[in-house]
């Protein structure tokens, strides 16, 4: 299978002497559906933009659907779409304007923008507002709209930074509906975010960035595997005044009253359960504390020294 | 990207810049039609009556070819530079960095709409000065040469104004400080053959002096230089602007990270 994305010791020094990038590799198949994790500062918009000409590598090679940036930047970039994480567009244009210009960035005709853009403003719920100002749209249709706009071209690999920052829950399930049907289409997606959860959901593999150095490179399965701990958190019929002793178990009284159970991989939950039962304490509903993937990310985070070293494992 | 490929791009940018003026023509169409109006009224028409006869013609002919060379050069380098500032600060310059248009056809681009906009301007000043005097051209070919090549030169000039600004000081600094001295003694309103010879050596190394000659020769016939020097000085401003406009955009100045 072609990559989409290839990446070898990608270095980025700033002009202030700040090492942004200190040697990264990652490789990225077509069709994946891929996300690139960190904390802030670690990296990720620096990668995305090398990879999208907006800043300037200080060393490495960067090659999207095997064109070299350096040698065939023109190339690469016809296969590529980008949905940066700010607002970028001009806000006195209007929303149908705005994607078919970018469409006449890439050297298509109007009348074959103009097709294209009203096929992307429908999927997205803007064709209603094609002749509205970008400044009057709200933040969420803002967001779509540069959805739409880095599609007019119909790349082969989408890169999305932090592509549902800010937008409320019911349009952040319709975008990533409209994200995964894109990449059944053939569309491969790369996308920062910090919502974890949006990670889980939506991506086959993961590469986890930390000052500047890619700490964790797999996939999602394996990386979920490596959770050795989860929190449980039960809602009792009754409030308890004090935790209860559970036998081989972690647990104590969280929030409102919230039993907390520290639950390590191989032990039952059954045994939890049963405990409770002979203590007369009734369990009316279960759920996960915290993200799964929210909790390995932060601690790799935590443990992540600037010395690392990067890992790639095996991936779907 | 193929030659049709590149055309699309091209016009496509020229397009939107034409586009962005028109749209607000009471800030780019209007205000030198009203500036260069009252130049011929009180210039012209109340003081240049008493002033009388300069390089041969009566002072409202005189400065009427300066006064039109004055608003293009100035609407050539602002829309440039505003407009390129403003997608800058925006960073919907952005859009143009992610596709693949190269650089050559953005500084085209870019020079061509400022070249609309300053050469727009030039038709309606001139189609204005009409009101005031009779206008004879002497040299139809020196008169539309010098007139593209000095808004393009003056366009490439403000995108690399544009390019270098980090706040909307810098992109009123140049006009401000730079361009309109060198306008105003640039012989737009007098013959430098009144000024002292000093004042006039000092005068033959301002450039816009020979963009203002090179046009009234085409109108007037009449000239303080020599009008193919002109042409050839404005050829040569045009390439070194213009490569080191490129080289600007190559090493991303102002515009990547």
């Amino acid at each position: 299978m072609t990559n989409a994305l290839e990446i070898e010791g990608l270095t980025k020094t700033y002009g202030s002497g700040f090492e942004a990038l200190k040697g990264i590799d990652l490789c990225v198949k077509e069709g994946d559906f891929f996300a690139l994790l960190g904390p802030n500062g670690a990296g990720k918009s620096t990668t995305l933009g090398i990879v999208c000409s907006l800043v300037t590598k200080t060393a490495g090679k960067v090659k999207v659907f095997g064109y070299d940036i350096d040698t065939h930047l023109s190339d690469a970039k016809l296969n590529l779409g980008v949905v940066p994480q700010e607002f970028n567009f001009n806000q006195f244009e209007k929303v149908f304007d705005i994607v078919t210009i970018q469409a006449g960035y890439y050297g298509i005709p109007l009348k074959k923008a103009a097709i294209s853009a009203e096929k992307y403003l429908k999927k997205l719920g803007l064709w209603d507002k094609r002749n509205t100002p970008a400044r009057m749209l709200s933040g969420g249709m803002k967001r779509r709209l540069m959805i739409a706009r880095a599609l007019v071209h119909e790349p082969k690999l989408l890169i999305l930074d932090e592509p549902t920052a800010g937008v409320d829950i019911e349009l952040r399930r319709s975008m990533w509906s409209f994200l995964e049907e894109m990449n059944r289409q053939g569309t491969t997606i790369i996308l920062t975010t910090h919502y974890l959860e949006e990670a889980e959901a939506l991506c086959r593999n993961i590469a986890i960035i930390d000052h500047g150095r890619i700490v964790r490179n797999t996939s999602k399965r394996e990386l979920l595997q490596q959770l050795s701990l989860e929190t449980f958190l039960l809602d009792t019929e009754t409030p308890l005044a004090k935790a209860p002793h559970l036998d081989g178990f972690e647990c104590r009284l969280g929030d409102e009253g919230v039993l907390e159970v520290d639950v390590e991989k191989g032990q039952a939950l059954n045994h939890v359960f049963s405990q409770l039962e002979q203590q007369g304490v009734k369990v009316v509903s279960m759920r996960t504390k915290a993200n799964r993937l929210e909790e390995l990310f932060i601690r790799m985070v935590e443990s992540t020294t600037p010395a690392a070293e990067s890992i790639t494992e095996g991936r779907e | 990207m193929n030659p049709q490929a590149l055309f699309v791009a091209f016009s496509t940018i020229v397009v939107r810049e034409v586009r962005r003026f028109t749209r607000i023509w009471p800030q780019t169409l209007l205000p030198p039609a009203v500036t260069m109006t009252l130049y011929f009224i009180i210039f012209g028409n109340l003081i240049g009556s008493r002033v009388g006869e300069m390089g041969g013609f009566d002072y409202m002919s005189f400065i009427v070819p300066g006064l039109i060379m004055m608003a293009v050069i100035t609407s050539s380098y602002a829309n440039v530079v505003s407009s390129f500032f403003s997608m800058k600060f925006q960073r919907s310059v952005e859009e143009l960095l992610v596709s693949p248009v190269p650089n050559w056809i953005i500084l085209a681009g870019y020079v061509t709409g400022g070249m609309a906009r300053g050469l727009g301007i030039g038709v309606i000043v001139t189609l204005l000065s009409l009101a005031f005097t009779r206008l004879q051209i002497h040299n139809l070919p020196m008169v539309v040469v010098t007139v593209f090549l000095t808004s393009a030169l003056f366009a490439v000039g403000g995108f690399i104004n544009a390019l270098l600004a980090t706040k909307f000081d810098d992109v009123s600094i140049v006009p401000t400080f730079v361009l309109t001295p060198l306008t105003y003694l640039g012989g737009v309103f007098y013959s430098i053959d009144l000024l002292p010879d000093f004042w006039q050596g000092v005068s033959m190394v301002n450039p816009i002096l020979y963009m203002v000659n090179g046009f009234r020769y085409g109108i007037l016939g009449v000239s303080d230089v020599n009008p193919f020097v002109s042409l050839v000085m404005i050829l040569v401003f045009i390439v070194v602007l213009s490569a080191i406009a490129l080289k600007l955009l190559a090493r991303g100045k102002g515009i990547r990270h």
